[in-house]
């Protein structure tokens, strides 16, 4: 750059001072005043935009355009256009572009759209791999869950949520504090006794505790790290859940019957993804409370296999609540596969549908010449009962009939709920 | 935001379309049913018509796996453009059928119509798109009006920087204006912004 822009001789208020000391004469006598002579004072002259290089001036039309620059630079823009052709050809690109600027348009997508959206494209072209039809309500409602965390906010990850559930050995409603992002790694560590029984990657890894419960492994996973859970949570989870889908897939309806053990007890792979399904969709209720977002319940067909899952292990849980002298005794002794004692659950709504709860013995088959007593009550009603997150005795069921059976079959129903 | 996923994952989601697994499907969509329904809600103002274009466009690539040439660019750049084409065929047979029952506006102004909804999709499009640290700056100095100093300040990067970010975002921004690409973002590398 030359270090002197004026150059020489161009006038430079120094030279006129030196050469000017000795000759009075360059030195004009001082003007009257304009002030003083009473003729109208002139405009003010603005200050002369700033004298900027070519490359400088390129440099700030993105600015220019965006109206972000000061006034002068401004101003010395708009003169260089008018000299400038590339530049006056760029700088009207640029404004038309900055009318394509438009805020971003968050709009949510409609949760159904999903499936309309495969079910069109898989009746024009039948998939040579499907996906289970037992394992379509947990590919739906991770899609969903997903979507509701991909609008939420990097703080709201750290919102308080109090996970709760029925606890069947105190008869009481129990809960644990945990975070939005907690919640996810609830899920991750849960969705991965599926992972481990599919022989994939347990997302414990060395850390799985000896003893497999969905409880165990959660707070294992919470106590690893002296941090909470942040979104980061969300990838491992949502990378999990697409390879489960995935991976029973390949495997094939037949895989269905395989064994997923949870600890305590154990569910055939087709009725833990329902499970898993469930508690996902409980769960994101659970954020979407959190952090103040509508959110609804599943699909009527899969909300369907979510309450048959619970009316199927009923019985089960009926029974061991009777061990536990927590229910009263079976009134008859029933031989298996015969018919039984049984209380008719209807459950309304779309999805609902009518189940015959056996009474006596899980190896009873329920049967309406032997209802003994009749609930109904509303599909998600009878979801939240399942999840704990209403108790028994207060959940709004019209019951008719023998209420020791019914207060039985309630509390087994909140006794199926667990972290 | 979203990034351009990496080949591999593109050329193995292509195999597995073609070799019709269903839950394949189901990933595609969830990485790119926001961005269709988005673009096609850009181009024609309406809920309904933009699930129908949604339903179409992956409909396509499902029937039409073999159609993606991954040497063109992104799965997510093709299936912008079909999304793109999609809408704005549809607003245009839309607005032709208005006019033959006798709709205001003439044929011009359908056509400017078009073009516009066209351009305002591109545009959403490469902003998606672009390099994060350009559209941060845009973001600051359009939406939040800061000038660029400001802007400078809040992205911790010379001012000098601030300008170069703004006059690059603007002028990547600026082809979605390009009349002589014919609305075709695919051909012109439109997923590969920078």
């Amino acid at each position: 750059m030359n270090p002197d822009p004026f150059g020489p001789g161009e006038g430079r208020p120094g030279d006129d001072e030196r050469s000017g000391a000795s000759s009075q004469a360059r030195i004009p006598s001082p003007r009257e005043s304009v002030e003083d002579s009473g003729l109208p004072l002139p405009e003010p002259e603005a200050p002369p935009p700033p004298v900027l290089e070519h490359d400088v001036l390129k440099s700030l039309l993105g600015a220019w355009a965006l109206a972000a620059c000061a006034p002068e630079e401004a101003e010395a823009v708009e003169l260089h256009l008018g000299t400038c052709g590339p530049c006056a050809d760029e700088a009207l690109r640029l404004r038309d572009a900055v009318g394509l600027l438009q805020p971003e348009e968050s709009l949510d997508l409609d949760p159904g759209l999903r499936s309309r959206v495969l079910a069109g494209c898989l009746d024009k072209r039948p998939p040579r791999i499907p996906v289970p039809d037992w394992a379509v309500a947990y590919d739906a409602e991770t899609a969903r869950l997903d979507a509701l965390l991909q609008d939420i906010g990097d703080g709201e990850w750290h919102a308080p949520v109090r996970l709760k559930w029925y606890d069947g050995e105190s008869d009481r409603p129990v809960n644990r504090r945990t975070t939005v992002a907690g919640v996810i790694a609830h899920l991750l560590t849960v969705d991965g006794l599926v992972a481990v029984a599919l022989g994939l990657e347990d997302p414990l890894g060395e850390l799985a505790p000896e003893e497999p419960t969905p409880r165990a492994r959660t707070e294992t996973y919470w106590k690893a790290s002296h941090f909470p859970p942040t979104r980061t949570v969300r990838m491992p989870w949502r990378e999990q859940s697409h390879a489960l889908v995935r991976t029973v897939s390949f495997a094939g309806g037949g895989s269905g019957q395989l064994s997923v053990p949870y600890g305590a007890f154990s569910l055939p792979l087709r009725d833990s993804l329902v499970d898993r399904a469930f508690e996902c969709w409980v769960h994101a209720g659970d954020i979407a409370d959190a952090v103040d977002y509508p959110y609804q319940p599943p699909a009527p067909r899969h909300l369907n296999r979510m309450i048959d899952l619970a009316a199927r292990m009923l019985p089960s849980a009926l029974a061991e609540r009777r061990r536990e002298g927590r229910a009263a005794p079976p009134k008859s002794l029933v031989r298996a596969g015969s018919p039984g004692r049984s209380l008719r659950l209807e459950v309304e709504g779309s999805g609902g549908g009518e189940w015959l709860i056996a009474l006596d013995s899980p190896g009873a088959v329920g049967s309406a010449d032997h209802e003994v007593a009749h609930v109904a009550l509303d599909g998600v009603e009878f979801c939240r009962l399942a999840a704990g997150h209403v108790l028994p005795q207060e959940a709004a069921a019209g019951q008719d009939g023998d209420r020791e059976a019914i207060r039985d079959v309630l509390s087994a129903a909140a006794s199926l709920s667990r972290m | 935001m979203a990034k351009d996923a990496p080949p591999r994952w593109d050329r193995r989601m292509q195999q597995r379309l073609a070799r019709g697994e269903a839950a394949a499907l189901g990933e595609l969509y969830d990485r790119f049913a926001s961005l269709v329904h988005s673009l096609a809600h850009r181009v024609l103002d309406d809920e309904d018509a933009a699930d129908r274009v949604t339903r179409e466009v992956f409909a396509h690539v499902w029937e039409n796996p073999e159609a993606y040439e991954p040497k063109q660019g992104s799965m997510r750049s093709w299936i912008a453009s079909l999304a793109h084409s999609q809408a704005v065929q549809r607003l245009r047979k839309q607005g032709a059928a208005a006019l033959a029952e006798g709709g205001e506006g003439s044929a011009e102004d359908l056509e400017r119509k078009v073009r516009e909804a066209s351009a305002a999709a591109r545009a959403d499009y490469i902003v998606t798109s672009m390099p994060a640290p350009l559209r941060a700056a845009l973001e600051l100095a359009y939406f939040q009006r800061r000038d660029y100093r400001q802007t400078a300040a809040d992205l911790g990067v010379t001012e000098d920087e601030a300008r170069r970010r703004l006059r690059l975002g603007l002028q990547l921004l600026s082809s979605a204006n390009d009349r002589k690409n014919g609305g075709s973002p695919w051909r012109q590398g439109y997923g590969r912004a920078t």
